[in-house]
């Protein structure tokens, strides 16, 4: 079906989810890495401590290359919704162009200010005064992650318009960015990002670490990175319940699907793995006894909804399940690395620079990405068949034009000179400019000022 | 003024808006790579560096506002443009993605190369011309609705049509002429004279062909859509005060004294230009299927789409503003100290 003549909806599908997969990649960095250079940045200022300055500078440094693909595989995504989508955006651009037009705003000052932060290190007495040009860049960056979730999360469970025969009327723009879908999503979206960039640039550290480098400086980042990252993983864990609970309430087909669970009942299980028979039934899988209940409603005898309350072709397919199953394999993994971490801080004889640990923590900044990448095709991918749920099937947004599997070709190609490229302008960069020749110019210029 | 006036008068200010910076930006493109084959480049290349390290992604967002916005306030726009315009419209992603991605690369990381150059150079002038064809579409002919509803994009048409190709010229040399006319205000401002006198030239003698690749385009409107060219005629005295303005900007250039009255005037000869040749071309945005009345999104969201805008223009002016003071206005910074 796949592969067999031309079928312009599945072509935009895969075009789509692919510039979104690369995009996130950089989108996410783009979203946490200001947060983390602007911690470093206070704590240096506060503490008088040249080391986190450096920090932030280096940090700095190399997030312009990735702002650079995230600004624009941004505009990429931007135009492409309405190339792929056009039917899609005629709608949406009566009910939900609020937030769309709200997120170049906040893209905008970003913008503004990243490029003044940038180019003014030194140039004011006061160093707290560089330090505040950073915060309208880490603002921006989390509004725009905001607003452009706001549309997402319309479109997994719409609202704030009137519905008459097919057609929506008497929009409310402020409701519709209300959508019940929103607050989990959003908080999800963001707590992931900070997440997920605490354990990248932890990974960074732990790779100099192993490699030898044993310089104070580097100490200090790990220990500032990995706790941002244990209160993130915190945080992230218990959004993630909610939404759990957010799905069994307004979206009960998704959870239904992810879980295999086609009976309406109570003390339902949850079912980790297995296959599923021709007649839907669970084959070798790890079952929990009130395991979904306590998930969808923190209590095991609660009833929950199943899949065959939903007409056939209404519902998500089934594979979601193995997405979800694998996230949740992620996730396992970080949570292990990151208390195994804290453990080992606050134990009297830890040691946080052993060597399978270190080694654990490189591993979790891909695992980490993998989990962004595996959790948002779960929810793009289990919210099928609908594009607006409930309002316009997937196959009735997108376009009609011929051509589309040529343009896939092209992005793709794109996409992978964009990748290549900025890994090895990121490497290089590093490379050239070790963080040990800073320190020593750092310290032989404070040495020649006594 | 109703709403749908507002609404198409905002998104054309930021179109214009685009049309200067992106205009900069990509000419200087060109001039970098064309001083690096005349052996000039070590003269321009920092004040061109200079400019734009701190902008270039402003930049972008300009355009994404202009089209994000246009969907908001013109939903059908995006299923008609959407439609027909798949494969220009990706061709313009891609070269607007590589132009960005490479310019930071190239700027932050390794050294420069000659490649990266070349496509920096080539792209400048490739995007205009890609972007312009939008313009060219709205004025109708190049876009069919067939009985049965489907849009169809006549790319051969648009190919074989001597008004395409007017407006492309035209988009490629006033690129060229608003670039130089601003590089030989910031060379001058710094007090770079070599690069000044590189830059000045550029200038000149992107001046005669802006004015006469103008008049064609104007000339090929009246062959393409004689309702549009009657409607500019009516706004004639529109044209008059930007040929004037053109004459003024050139003339400081040409004394080499009011260098930055000189680049305002440049602004409002365009934007004479610009906002007459808009306001003929009112009411359609896709002539004929498509005008700011009978396709204007519900009231409601227009309201909040206004006041949305209003209130980031609040944040945006001060913001703007301080980049501005600090890298254009900032006679120390433009020095290179």
């Amino acid at each position: 079906m796949l592969l067999t003549g031309y079928d312009p909806v599945m072509f935009s599908r895969i075009l789509t989810s692919l510039t979104l997969g690369f995009h996130i990649i950089y989108a996410t960095i783009g979203v946490g890495v200001p947060l983390m250079i602007a911690l470093a940045e206070w704590i240096g200022i506060r503490r008088n401590d040249f080391h986190y300055l450096l920090l932030a500078r280096r940090w700095a440094r190399g997030f312009v290359i990735t702002v650079a693909v995230g600004v624009v595989t941004g505009t990429a995504i931007g135009l492409q919704l309405s190339l792929l989508w056009p039917s899609f955006m005629q709608v949406a651009g009566q009910s939900i162009s609020l937030p769309l037009f709200l997120e170049t705003f906040a893209f905008f000052f970003e913008a503004i200010f990243l490029g003044i932060y940038l180019y003014t290190w030194d140039r004011f007495k006061s160093r707290m005064t560089h330090f505040w040009l950073l915060i309208p860049v880490v603002i921006g960056s989390s509004a725009s992650a905001f607003f452009i979730t706001i549309v997402n999360a319309f479109m997994n469970y719409p609202v704030g318009f009137t519905l008459k025969a097919g057609e929506i009327s008497e929009v409310n723009p402020i409701a519709a960015m209300l959508s019940p879908a929103m607050p989990t999503k959003v908080a999800h979206v963001l707590s992931s990002a900070y997440l997920t960039c605490a354990f990248v640039l932890a990974a960074i550290t732990a790779w100099s670490l192993l490699k030898g480098k044993n310089h104070v400086y580097y100490k200090k980042a790990l220990k500032l990175t990995m706790v941002c990252a244990f209160v993130f993983m915190v945080s992230t864990a218990l959004i993630g319940d909610l939404s759990g609970k957010y799905l069994a309430k307004y979206q009960p087909e998704k959870l239904a699907a992810t879980e295999w669970h086609f009976e309406t009942m109570g003390k339902a299980p949850l079912v980790l793995g297995g296959v599923l028979t021709e007649d839907n039934q669970v084959r070798f899988g790890l079952e929990i006894p009130f395991g979904l209940s306590i998930l969808a409603h923190s209590n095991p005898f609660a009833e929950v909804i199943g899949l065959n309350d939903f007409p056939e072709d209404e519902r998500p397919p089934l594979w979601i399940h193995y997405l979800f199953d694998i996230k949740m394999g992620y996730v396992a993994f970080m949570v292990f690395v990151s208390l195994l971490f804290l453990v080992e801080m606050i134990r009297k004889k830890g040691n946080t620079y052993r060597r399978w640990l270190l080694r654990a923590i490189v591993v979790a900044a891909p695992v980490a990405i993998l989990t962004i990448e595996h959790g948002w095709i779960f929810s793009e991918v289990g919210r099928q068949p609908w594009i607006l749920r409930g309002i316009m099937r997937t196959s009735e947004g997108a376009t009609t034009s011929g051509h589309v599997d040529l343009m896939l070709w092209l992005f793709a190609l794109l996409y992978l000179v964009l990748g290549v490229s900025s890994a090895r302008v990121l490497v290089k960069m590093f490379r050239n400019n070790q963080a040990e020749d800073e320190l020593a110019k750092y310290d032989k210029e404070a040495r020649d000022l006594l | 003024m109703s709403y749908e006036v507002i609404g198409i008068t905002v998104l054309w200010t930021f179109l214009f808006g685009y049309l200067i910076v992106a205009s900069i930006d990509f000419g200087a493109g060109f001039f970098s790579y064309y001083s690096s084959i005349t052996g000039t480049r070590h003269l321009i290349h920092s004040i061109i560096d200079r400019y734009l390290s701190p902008v270039w992604e402003v930049t972008n967002v300009f355009l994404v506002f202009f089209f994000v916005g246009f969907i908001g306030f013109f939903p059908d726009t995006a299923y008609y443009y959407g439609t027909a315009l798949l494969i220009p419209g990706s061709i313009a992603i891609v070269l607007l993605a590589i132009r960005g991605a490479y310019y930071a690369f190239n700027h932050y990381g390794s050294r420069s190369r000659k490649i990266y150059t070349l496509m920096y150079g080539a792209s400048g002038l490739l995007i205009p011309a890609a972007l312009s064809t939008v313009l060219t579409i709205s004025e109708g002919g190049y876009i069919e609705v067939t009985a049965d509803g489907k849009v169809v994009f006549l790319v051969k048409e648009l190919f074989q049509s001597s008004y395409s190709w007017s407006v492309v010229l035209l988009a490629l040399v006033s690129v060229l002429y608003i670039s130089a006319m601003f590089l030989s205000f910031y060379a001058h401002k710094a007090g770079d004279l070599p690069a000044f006198h590189i830059v000045r030239k550029y200038a000149l003698a992107w001046s005669l062909p802006t004015i006469l690749s103008s008049l064609l385009v104007f000339f090929a409107i009246h062959g393409h859509n004689r309702e549009h060219f009657e409607k500019m005629l009516d706004r004639s005295w529109m044209f008059a005060f930007s040929f004037l303005f053109f004459m003024l900007a050139v003339y400081f250039v040409w004394k080499k004294k009011n260098l930055g009255l000189s680049f305002i005037f440049v602004m409002l000869q365009f934007a004479f230009a610009f906002y007459g040749y808009g306001s003929a071309h009112l009411p359609y945005i896709l002539y004929p299927y498509l005008t700011i009345h009978d396709n204007f999104t519900n009231e409601s969201m227009a309201i909040a789409l206004i006041v949305a805008f209003v209130l980031g223009l609040l944040l945006l002016i001060p913001s703007l503003y301080l980049l501005m003071r600090l890298f254009l206005f900032n006679t120390p910074y433009v020095k290179g100290k």
